[in-house]
């Protein structure tokens, strides 16, 4: 059978092939200002240029990169890249090579790698739970069967891991500093927790729901915390709309004194107070909010929208709560990254074929390169960073 | 208007919304809404993930009929959620055959 896409996929790459072999270089890297743009149905991923707005390479064989996503090594020289089926590829951004892949469960979500950079760990569906690596050999070091979808995991300060499961809304804490550790488990979590985050002071665990309205909190500097609901019947009890992705929770939620995060089936991003976990205000938006990524400094927040709204970013001003500005970098963008210091920010667009650089004080694109059906961008400074 | 640019404008036509041809699905744009859209919940190579296992030989014992109304109506209490307000019965009906012959 002939496959339209495929072979114009093929086309694409051809061509961009030939173009990223002239931009290579061969001469040595600094990692601090590189990142990662995954190429979400190529099974590759994209080494970039941060300052130079430039490919560097483009590595392949990573396996299927639906819903894939990234962390650093804490000398930021490896990209642990966490893909849909399971892989996990170490790759070298100093050399471009993959150092190591290991094919470690059937159907990941995600992963993370602890505050000292020894240990990567790995959430996976299927079979559920979390398997955790050594991040120099890739060998396994210890694994927690949940028995279900897992998801929200996150590095908590103390060398600890926390993650939350799908079907029976548990959350896990396991202390890797021990020899032999034994998971401290916190029921009552809510109905099907889809996401979690943890806030950049490694303090407070945020998981949404999918089947309740509001989200559960756990502060993490408790001994034995216990599950808060925070934001209780944000939705008012009107029917959901039909939710065509799920939102992300993102450890960028905390703009000024406020959390901002994505309402789930509505058109709205939701505000709390960063103390008290009270409602504060709304946004409402051009449709349901994928993420709502607080700009490096917080002075505002970026939102990108799931499908079929998903064409529009919206800029909303933190102080306000008002949208100040609507872009339109084209058909699906899935992800937005902010440098650093947050000056500039970094669109994946994915049925454009296309990575486009917004200032952000003036809107204006001030860089852009083709890719393929991109979906995350993952900057190195993520390295330093807690919950990321 | 930076935003405008002709690349986009092309990129923008081709992935018009679903209902622009009433009546006559348009294979190219609803494949890539499988692999891509459906996929960030079933996986591209459709093996599941939050969502179900959507390989043809996992969904042997349906027929295209059922499959189509669950992709229109959703499964009330599940994360599948009706896609009728944005999907024809006629493109509904062409992913359930799609998802049932293609490999």
């Amino acid at each position: 059978m002939v496959r339209p896409i495929a072979s114009l996929l093929l086309a694409a790459t051809l061509i961009f092939a030939c173009w990223v072999n002239l931009a290579q270089a061969d001469a040595p890297r600094s990692t601090a200002g590189l990142g990662v743009v995954i190429e979400r149905a190529t099974g590759s991923v994209l080494i970039v240029d941060r300052s130079a707005h430039k490919v560097l390479q483009r590595v392949e064989g990573l396996g299927d990169l639906s819903h894939a996503s990234v962390v650093f090594s804490a000398d930021a020289r490896f990209a642990f890249v966490f893909g849909r089926d399971g892989g996990l590829t170490k790759l070298d951004l100093m050399s471009g090579e993959i150092a190591g892949r290991v094919l470690q469960a059937g159907n990941s979500i995600g992963g993370a790698i602890s505050d000292d950079g020894a240990l990567v760990a790995v959430a996976n569906y299927e079979p559920g739970g979390v398997r955790i690596f050594d991040a120099d050999t890739l060998e396994p070091v210890a694994r927690f069967d949940t028995g279900a979808k897992t998801i929200g995991l996150v590095d908590v300060p103390g060398r600890r891991f926390a993650f939350t499961t799908w079907d029976d809304g548990e959350a896990w804490i396991v202390d890797m500093s021990e020899p032999d550790p034994v998971p401290l488990i916190v029921p009552g979590m809510g109905a099907y927790p889809y996401d979690a985050l943890i806030s950049s002071d490694g303090r407070s665990y945020i998981a949404g729901l999918f089947g309740e309205d509001g989200l559960t909190l756990l502060d993490l500097w408790q001994d034995e915390p216990e599950p808060r609901r925070i934001l209780s019947g944000y939705g008012r009890g009107e029917e959901k709309l039909p939710v065509y992705k799920m939102p992300h929770l993102e450890g960028w939620a905390r703009a000024g004194d406020r959390f901002v995060l994505p309402a789930i089936g509505r058109h709205e991003v939701l505000w709390i107070d960063a103390a008290s976990f009270q409602e504060t205000g709304r946004t409402q938006t051009h449709g349901q909010p994928v993420f709502a990524v607080a700009r490096p400094g917080g002075r505002q927040v970026w939102v990108n929208f799931a499908h079929p709204l998903n064409d529009t970013i919206e800029v909303i001003d933190t102080l306000t709560g008002a949208v100040i500005r609507t872009l339109k970098p084209g058909p699906a963008v899935l992800h937005m990254e902010f440098s650093p210091r947050g000056e500039e920010v970094w669109v994946s667009v994915r049925d454009a074929g296309q990575v486009l650089i917004y200032d952000t004080e003036t809107f204006a694109i001030t860089g852009e390169f083709p890719a393929e059906s991109p979906s995350g961008i993952f900057f190195t400074a993520r390295a330093h960073r807690i919950g990321l | 208007m930076p935003e405008l640019r002709p690349a986009l404008l092309l990129a923008c036509a081709l992935a018009a919304p679903l209902r622009a041809a009433e009546g006559e699905p348009d294979p190219m744009q609803l494949e890539r809404l499988v692999l891509q859209d459906c996929g960030s919940c079933h996986g591209l190579t459709r093996k599941g993930g939050l969502g179900s296992d959507l390989r043809a030989e996992s969904l042997a014992h349906w027929d295209a009929d059922g499959l189509a109304r669950v992709i229109l109506d959703g499964i009330p209490g599940t994360p599948m959620p009706p896609w009728r307000p944005i999907m024809t019965d006629a493109e509904a009906r062409w992913i359930a055959d799609y998802l049932l012959k293609t490999e």
